[in-house]
């Protein structure tokens, strides 16, 4: 997967000479294409939950899918930070390095015997501060990619010095029920995981922050002589996603009981394709949290149909990666020349 | 709008060069330095209410940057500007464009992806009572307003600007920089690259502008744009102004010599130091 960070330039058509009629009629059959390829991740999933639940016999039950909800509910929740990061046409590699740093810190201090009130504000506190560095850094230029590489190295490295490689288990029951407990029969994991869905949601698309996330990442130069305060927006938009990866080790570490070095191993792989399987541009300016939930659910979703039908889990691996491409050529490519075709198609009929 | 009724006065008083009334914005003694690139030394420009100023010279003559430091984008290094006598800090885009002074940019600085209504109230979106929440429909329907009374057509306020042809593209740029109250509108080169319909829009548009009493500078390469529709020149070169001309008192000869050799004919109507 070929990662871009940096902001990119101009994309549409931008020639001034092109002169377009105002009112463009497009075909039915065109339109119908166009929206098929737009909201084909959804179309997937839904064909893959109907197939699956004939095809195998527990996968339609409410246990399976809550434990699917289960399952996705940290990749949700660093998902809708990552949204926000690949909006301003960045990339934050290190959120699975937090995870485990949190985990790590999250065994030892309740170890301690502090309380969960306690130990829970300054995880969060923790992973902003992480997120945050990252975001100062890519403020003062230094690619996203490079900067939050450096991060998922030296983060995990800390997390292994902290721990001296060791896991440490956890017995706080106030900490576990945040993995294992459940509110009105839905696990906690996946309340969490919706009401940071929800919020992200409602930050990105109805406030002044979200749509200023938009804008840098569509163009940072227009943001900029627009006045757009750019550095601030990336500062936070890596803050956010920090303090959300903090969330999600949480969530992670409650769930295993089990504070470890090697927590959210590869996790950035699945969240990165979460996102991108969701519709969120990798170079920035256009972004859909409910997207990147979606993603979460449908990449664990595939692996636990795949898991039921006894597949060798080494192939389930082989069948994600195919999966992700295709959605990327989904979104990028084929979608492209889809709306282009949809467009002459219009232009055709004058 | 207050002006509209002196507008001939001021005309012929920026003819002149010798403003009756307070201009509406003084550049003083502004001077910029890239590293070691002085792009500006000492530069004034002065420019009354509804006067259409051709701001004209080479590549790298310091129009841009000149503009630029107007329109807050940049910070000039030394130097002061006045807003109709009194002086002004532009810490960024947004104090100047509170100040009145808006600049359409060449690339008419839009985000693709986001609407027409998202980009005209770009930097300074409406919102409710907290948090930050846009109050999206008073946006949409001040947008559609707005492109009514000008009378520039774009196909929905709800478009993505990366659905618009380049003409749209720029009816969206002159609706974000004329919409709110301006004062003095900065065109960079705004008829680079259109065709021959879309320059009279612009030209129009200039004459609007110049009818409601607000200012207008225009970066051209074109000189007979601001012979069409302008009031002055200034002529800049190396960072300096070269001179300054009533459009009804010179021609294209005059003009293209002074930007050539960076020297003004008449020697005493200088306007650097």
């Amino acid at each position: 997967m070929s990662v871009n960070a940096e902001p990119r330039a101009v994309t549409g058509d931008t020639g001034p000479g092109a002169q377009q009629p105002a009112d463009l009629v497009v075909p039915l059959g065109r339109q119908l294409a166009v929206l098929a390829v737009r909201y084909g991740m959804f179309v997937a999933l839904l064909i893959w939950i109907v197939v699956m639940s004939f095809s195998t016999e527990h996968f339609f039950s409410s246990t399976n899918l809550l434990n699917v909800a289960r399952q996705a509910a940290p990749i949700i929740i660093i998902g809708v930070g990552m949204t926000f990061v690949m909006a301003t046409a960045g990339i934050d590699l290190s959120v699975g390095a937090v995870v485990a740093l949190i985990s790590c810190l999250a065994a030892s201090w309740l170890a301690l015997g502090l309380s969960v009130w306690i130990v829970v504000p300054l995880l969060l506190l923790v992973g902003a501060v992480l997120g945050g560095i990252n975001g100062l850094a890519v403020w003062a230029g230094i690619p996203a990619f490079i900067v939050t590489l450096a991060a998922l190295v030296s983060v995990r490295g800390l997390a292994f010095v902290y721990s001296d490689g060791y896991a440490v288990p956890v017995t706080d029951e106030a900490f576990i029920w945040l993995g294992r407990g459940s509110i009105l029969g839905i696990n906690t994991p996946f309340v969490l995981a919706t009401v940071v869905a929800l919020v992200g949601w409602f930050l990105l698309n109805r406030t002044r922050f979200g749509l200023h996330t938009l804008a840098v990442g569509g163009r940072e130069e227009a943001a900029r002589v627009m006045g757009l305060r750019i550095g601030v927006i990336k500062l936070a938009v890596y803050a956010i996603t920090g303090a959300l990866a903090a969330l999600g080790g949480i969530v992670v570490t409650a769930r295993l009981a089990n504070g470890s070095p090697n927590a959210g191993m590869s996790m950035e792989l699945d969240v990165i394709a979460a996102v991108v399987l969701g519709g969120t541009s990798l170079f920035g300016g256009s972004a859909t949290i409910v997207g990147t939930v979606v993603g979460a659910l449908f990449i664990n979703f595939i692996r636990n149909g795949l898991n039921l039908m006894n597949v060798d889990p080494y192939w389930v691996q082989v069948v994600t990666g195919i999966v992700l491409v295709l959605a990327v050529l989904l979104n990028s490519v084929v979608n492209r020349r889809v709306v282009q075709w949809a467009r002459r198609g219009a232009e055709g009929r004058r | 709008m207050t002006q509209a009724g002196t507008m001939p006065a001021a005309a012929a008083a920026a003819a002149t060069d010798r403003p009756t009334q307070p201009a509406l914005v003084e550049m003083q003694d502004i001077s910029k330095a890239f590293g070691a690139v002085r792009a500006l030394t000492h530069v004034n420009l002065t420019i009354a209410p509804a006067e259409v100023l051709g701001l004209v010279g080479d590549n790298a003559a310091g129009k841009s940057t000149l503009m630029k430091i107007l329109a807050g984008a940049i910070q000039p290094d030394s130097g002061r500007i006045l807003v109709r006598g009194r002086p002004v800090s532009f810490s960024g885009p947004i104090a100047a464009r509170d100040a009145g002074i808006e600049m359409i940019y060449q690339d008419f600085a839009l985000v693709p992806e986001l609407t027409v209504t998202q980009n005209i109230f770009l930097g300074r979106e409406l919102t409710g009572p907290a948090l930050g929440v846009l109050r999206r429909k008073a946006m949409a329907e001040r947008a559609r307003k707005l492109f009514a009374e000008l009378g520039l057509r774009v196909p929905s306020v709800s478009a993505s600007v990366r659905e618009l042809s380049g003409g749209q593209q720029q009816a969206v740029a002159i609706a974000r920089a004329t919409g709110f109250d301006a004062k003095l509108v900065i065109m960079d080169e705004p008829t680079a690259n259109l065709g021959a319909p879309a320059i009279a829009k612009v030209r129009e548009t200039i004459a609007r502008l110049k009818a409601q009493g607000v200012a207008v500078i225009v970066i051209s390469h074109r000189l007979e744009d601001i012979f069409s529709v302008g009031d002055r020149f200034v002529v800049m070169k190396h960072g300096r102004v070269v001179g300054t001309r009533a459009v009804s008192d010179t021609d294209n000869d005059e003009i293209v010599q002074m930007i050539v050799s960076g020297s003004d004919p008449r020697g005493d109507r200088t306007a650097a130091e």
